[in-house]
C-alpha cells in the first residue's frame, strides 16, 4: 500500500549538472563575466587589482541601484522606462532644493526619494488599475520627467554644501590606497536589501508569482494588485535614489543627466540572467550583469586605441547572445 | 442513524439573464465518497461547480456543509470553508519551486523573513503522506503533467480540505499517470475526503466512483449508486434518450467501390488522439461518433494537419504526405469548418464576401489577387444556391444569425471545390431550420463527388447522413459500421462496451 513513488525532474539543468535550470541564465552570466575579466586581467595585468574592481562599483553605482529596481519589474513581467527620465529630474530638483531654495540637503533626499516612491505608485497604479501596457504608461512618464526636469532649470545647477561634502567624503577604506566611496557603499546596502527582499519577503515572492504565471497567482489568493503597484513604487524609489547619488557625486544637477540610462539599465538586467517573459530572474544576476558592463567599459579604456562606441557594440552583442540563450531557456522549459 | 452528509446542494437554481442554467437541481456528498458529476455539454456541471467555489452566487436554494449553511463569494472563501478545486488546467507557477508552490501565501516566517527551510519540510511532509518523493527546490514545470497534477492536489490538501473537487484532471493524463491519481484519491478518500469528480471518460467513472449523479440540460437527472448503473442506461440518461424505436433508415448507399481519397494509416497526435487508421472514399459521408472528449474534434484536426502528427502517414489520392500543415491540406483539396465558429471561422469584422472568398484566395496567394467582378460573381452564386439571408453581400458576418454564418464558413469552403470537407459540429447553435438545410446540404454535396467528414454530438444526426461512422471513444477509434449498421444503437453499444483487457 505504502509504496513511495520516486520522479525525477526533466529539465535540462537537471540532466546534465543536477541544477534548478532557473538558475541557469544566471550561472551562463557569472561565467561569462569570469571569462571576460580573466581575458581583461590576460591582456592588461593592471586590470587584476583591487582599484579596478572598485572602480567597476563607483563608475557603475547609480545604474547598478536602478537596476535592482528593474529586475523586480522585469521579474513581474513588467518594464520601466522611466528611470532614466526620474535620474535627470532628481539631479536638478534635488540641486535646486538644495542650492536654490536652501533647502537641508537631508532634507531634500528624503523630499527626493518621497517624490520617486509616489511617482512610481502613481505609474503602477495606472498600470494596475486601468490595465495600461508597462511600456506605454512609462514610456509617458519619461516624457514627462524629462520634460519637468527643464521646467525646473535649463542650467545645470551646482551644489555647494558642507553636508554634501560630508556625506560624499565618507568612504570606508579597504587598504593604504583604496577605500569604498560612499556611492559604491550605497549600491551594495540596495545590493544587499534586494537580495533579501527577493529570496526572502514575502512580497518578493509573489513578485516572481505574478511574473510565472499572474493567473496562477491571482487563484492562489496572492495579492496581485497591490503588488504590482509596490513593484513599480519600488523601482521609483531606485531611480530617485539613483538620481541623488549621480547629483551628490558629480556636485550638481543636470537636466539631460541619465538620458538614455533607461536601455543601459534594462540591458544589465537582461545580460544579468533575468527574463524578459517574467518569473526567473536574481539581483546578484543582475549586480554580474552591471559588473560586465564595467568590464567592457574599462578594458574598451584601457586598450586606448578603440573607440568608446565599441562598448556599444560589445553590448549589443552580448544582449543578443542572452536573449537567444533565453529563448533555448524557455523552450526547454515547455519540453 | 445516518451521519450527517459532509455537503448537501438542495433545490439549486442559477439563471443567467435569459438562460436558466439549472433548475432545482439537488447534489449530496458523502465524506469518504467519490461521487462523479456527469453531463454532456451543457448540462450545467460547471455550473454547479462554480456555485460551490464561489465563482458564481446561487439564485435559489440552500448549501449545507456539515449540515451548515455557506454562501461562498469567491474561491479563496470557498477554500476557507476547505472546499478546494483542481482544475483541468494546471494552475501553477511553472518556473517557481514545488514547496514555492504547494506554500506560497502560506509560508511560515522566522524574525519577519520567510523561513524557507520550513517551507521546504512541509511541502515534503504532505507529498510524503501523498507517498510522492520528488526534489521539492525544483520547479514545477521540471515534472511531467501528472506530477503537476499532484502538486496542485498537495496545494489543495494544505489548506485542509474537506471537499477535494476535481473537474477533468485525467483529460491530458497518460494510463499510468491516471493509474498514480487514483491511488492517491482512495487514499483520500479513506481519510474520509468528499471527492466530487469530473470526467468524460466512462471507464473511470466505473473505476473509481461509487455515486454518480446525472444532470442533462440542467436539470437532475438522478443519483444513482455506480455498480447498479450499467453503462448503456448511463449514457441514455447523459444524452436522455430511451432507445426504445429506431427511426426509419435513410436509403443505403454502398461506398465500398468508390476510389479512397484520404487514407491515414497509424496517425496519433500524442496526447489528444491514439493511434487510429482511416479510410475516406470519393463522395462518401464519413460520420465520427462518440460522447464528449472522445477525441472526434482531434481527430479531425489531426487530418487537417493543424496538430502535427506524432505518428502516422497521411494518403491523399495515393500520394504519401508526411507531416501534413493546414496549407497543403487546402491545396490538396481540404477544406475545415471548425467547431467553434465565432473564435475559428468567421472573422466577424469583414463583410459576408470578405469572409467567403478568404479561402479561395488563400489558395491562389497572397499576390494573385482575385478580380473584383469574379468575387462578386462567386458571392452573388452562394447566396443564392446555400439562401444566405442578409441584405447584402457587404454585410458584416457577425450581424448575421448563427445558420447564415455557417452557410457563410460552408460557402468558403465550397468556393475552393474541395475534395473533403470536415465539417465539425457544423449544426451547433443554430435553429431547427437551418439545421435541416444544413443536412439537406451535406447529402447534395455528397452526391457531387465531395466527400465530408461529419462530426456532431447529436448521434441523430450522424446517422441519418453518414454511409460509414467511425466510433470514437476515450481518444481512440473503436470500431467501424457501414451502410444499415449505422444505428444509434449500434453505437450506443459500442461505446457502452465495457473493453476487454
Amino acid at each position: 500500500m505504502s509504496e513511495i513513488n520516486t520522479f525525477r525532474p526533466a529539465g535540462l539543468g537537471y540532466r546534465i549538472f543536477n541544477i534548478n535550470k532557473t538558475y541557469l541564465p544566471m550561472i551562463t552570466t557569472i561565467i561569462v563575466f569570469l571569462i571576460m575579466y580573466s581575458f581583461a586581467c590576460l591582456s592588461h595585468p593592471m586590470f587584476f587589482s583591487l582599484r579596478v574592481f572598485v572602480n567597476f562599483l563607483i563608475s557603475n553605482s547609480f545604474m547598478g541601484i536602478i537596476a535592482m529596481g528593474m529586475t523586480f519589474v522585469i521579474i513581474s513581467g513588467g518594464i520601466d522606462l522611466s528611470v532614466g527620465s526620474m535620474v535627470g529630474f532628481i539631479s536638478i530638483f534635488s540641486a535646486y532644493l538644495i542650492t536654490n531654495l536652501e533647502i537641508h540637503p537631508l532634507s531634500a533626499i528624503l523630499i527626493c526619494l518621497l517624490f520617486g516612491a509616489a511617482f512610481g505608485y502613481f505609474q503602477g497604479f495606472l498600470i494596475d488599475r486601468f490595465g495600461f501596457a508597462p511600456f506605454i504608461c512609462t514610456l509617458a512618464g519619461l516624457f514627462f520627467l524629462r520634460g519637468s526636469a527643464y521646467v525646473v532649470s535649463l542650467e545645470s545647477i551646482a551644489i555647494n554644501h558642507p553636508t554634501v561634502d560630508a556625506i560624499t567624503a565618507f568612504a570606508i577604506p579597504l587598504s593604504q590606497k583604496i577605500s569604498l566611496p560612499f556611492t559604491a557603499l550605497v549600491y551594495l546596502i540596495v545590493f544587499l536589501i534586494m537580495l533579501i527582499l527577493a529570496g526572502f519577503s514575502t512580497f518578493g515572492r509573489n513578485v516572481y508569482a505574478i511574473g510565472d504565471n499572474e493567473n496562477s497567482a491571482i487563484l492562489m489568493g496572492i495579492p496581485v494588485s497591490s503588488t504590482k503597484r509596490k513593484i513599480y513604487m519600488l523601482s521609483g524609489i531606485c531611480s530617485s535614489l539613483g538620481g541623488i547619488v549621480y547629483a551628490l557625486y558629480t556636485f550638481s544637477g543636470y537636466a539631460l543627466a541619465g538620458s538614455g540610462l533607461e536601455l543601459d539599465v534594462i540591458a544589465a538586467v537582461v545580460i544579468g540572467g533575468t527574463m524578459l517573459t517574467g518569473g526567473i530572474g536574481f539581483p546578484v544576476g543582475t549586480f554580474v550583469g552591471v559588473l560586465i558592463m564595467g568590464v567592457i567599459q574599462t578594458f574598451i579604456t584601457f586598450q586606448g586605441n578603440l573607440s568608446s562606441w565599441w562598448t556599444k557594440i560589445m553590448i549589443g552583442s552580448l544582449l543578443f547572445v542572452f536573449i537567444l540563450l533565453q529563448n533555448i531557456f524557455s523552450k526547454t522549459a515547455h519540453k | 442513524m445516518c451521519a450527517t452528509p459532509l455537503l448537501i446542494m438542495k433545490n439549486i437554481s442559477k439563471s443567467f439573464p435569459g438562460v436558466k442554467a439549472l433548475e432545482g437541481v439537488d447534489f449530496t456528498l458523502q465524506s469518504g465518497e467519490i461521487h462523479c458529476l456527469m453531463g454532456e455539454n451543457g448540462a450545467g456541471k460547471s455550473t454547479l461547480i462554480k456555485l460551490l467555489t464561489g465563482v458564481y452566487r446561487i439564485s435559489e436554494g440552500e448549501m449545507l456543509l456539515s449540515g451548515k449553511p455557506i454562501h461562498p463569494r469567491s474561491p479563496l472563501d470557498a477554500q476557507n470553508m476547505s472546499i478546494s478545486t483542481v482544475y483541468q488546467e494546471v494552475n501553477l507557477l511553472p518556473n517557481q519551486s514545488v514547496a514555492e508552490n504547494i506554500c506560497i501565501g502560506r509560508v511560515p516566517r522566522k524574525f519577519g523573513l520567510l523561513d524557507r527551510k520550513s517551507m521546504i519540510r512541509k511541502a515534503k511532509e504532505i507529498l510524503e503522506w501523498m507517498n510522492i518523493d520528488i526534489d521539492v527546490t525544483q520547479p514545477v514545470s521540471n515534472y511531467s503533467l501528472a506530477i503537476q497534477q499532484m502538486v496542485s492536489i498537495a496545494r489543495a490538501l494544505d489548506i485542509k480540505s474537506k471537499i477535494l473537487i476535481l473537474d477533468e484532471p485525467t483529460s491530458s493524463l497518460d494510463t499510468e499517470e491516471v493509474e498514480q491519481l487514483f491511488k492517491l484519491m482512495r487514499k483520500l478518500k479513506d481519510e474520509g475526503m468528499g471527492i466530487i469528480f469530473i470526467t468524460h471518460f466512462l471507464d473511470q467513472v466505473y473505476e473509481i466512483s461509487e455515486k454518480i449523479t446525472v444532470l442533462r440540460n440542467g436539470k437532475l437527472v438522478g443519483e444513482y449508486t455506480t455498480e447498479n448503473l450499467p453503462r448503456l442506461k448511463l449514457i441514455s440518461k447523459m444524452i436522455g434518450k430511451e432507445f426504445t424505436s429506431e427511426h426509419v433508415k435513410k436509403e443505403f448507399r454502398n461506398t465500398d467501390s468508390n476510389p479512397v481519397l484520404i487514407n491515414m494509416e497509424k496517425g496519433s497526435v500524442a496526447n489528444k488522439i491514439e493511434e487510429y487508421d482511416i479510410k475516406i472514399r470519393k463522395g462518401e459521408v464519413y460520420g465520427l461518433a462518440g460522447l464528449l472528449g472522445s477525441g472526434r474534434t482531434e481527430l479531425a484536426r489531426s487530418l487537417f494537419g493543424l496538430d502535427r502528427l506524432t505518428t502516422g502517414e497521411l494518403w491523399i489520392n495515393d500520394e504519401p504526405h508526411k507531416g501534413i500543415r493546414p496549407i497543403e491540406a487546402i491545396r490538396n483539396g481540404m477544406g475545415f469548418c471548425p467547431e467553434d465558429r465565432k473564435e475559428e471561422a468567421i472573422i466577424p469584422d469583414l463583410s459576408i464576401s470578405e469572409n467567403l472568398v478568404l479561402a479561395l484566395q488563400s489558395r491562389k496567394g497572397v499576390f494573385n489577387k482575385i478580380k473584383e467582378s469574379e468575387i462578386k460573381e462567386i458571392v452573388n452564386h452562394y447566396i443564392d444556391a446555400l439562401s444566405i439571408k442578409a441584405t447584402g453581400p457587404e454585410q458584416k458576418i457577425s450581424t448575421l444569425s448563427g445558420g447564415n454564418q455557417q452557410k457563410v464558413i460552408l460557402a468558403r469552403w465550397l468556393a475552393v471545390n474541395p475534395s473533403l470537407l470536415i465539417l465539425d459540429e457544423p449544426t451547433r447553435g443554430i435553429d431547427i431550420g437551418a439545421k435541416s438545410e444544413v443536412m439537406q446540404m451535406i447529402k447534395v454535396l455528397s452526391k457531387k463527388e465531395i466527400s465530408i467528414l461529419f462530426i456532431s454530438s447529436e448521434l441523430e444526426e450522424v446517422t441519418a447522413v453518414s454511409d460509414r461512422i467511425a466510433i470514437l471513444k476515450d481518444r481512440r477509434i473503436i470500431g467501424e459500421q457501414k451502410g444499415n449498421s449505422v444505428t444509434e444503437r449500434n453505437i450506443l453499444n459500442k461505446i457502452a462496451e465495457v473493453p476487454t483487457l
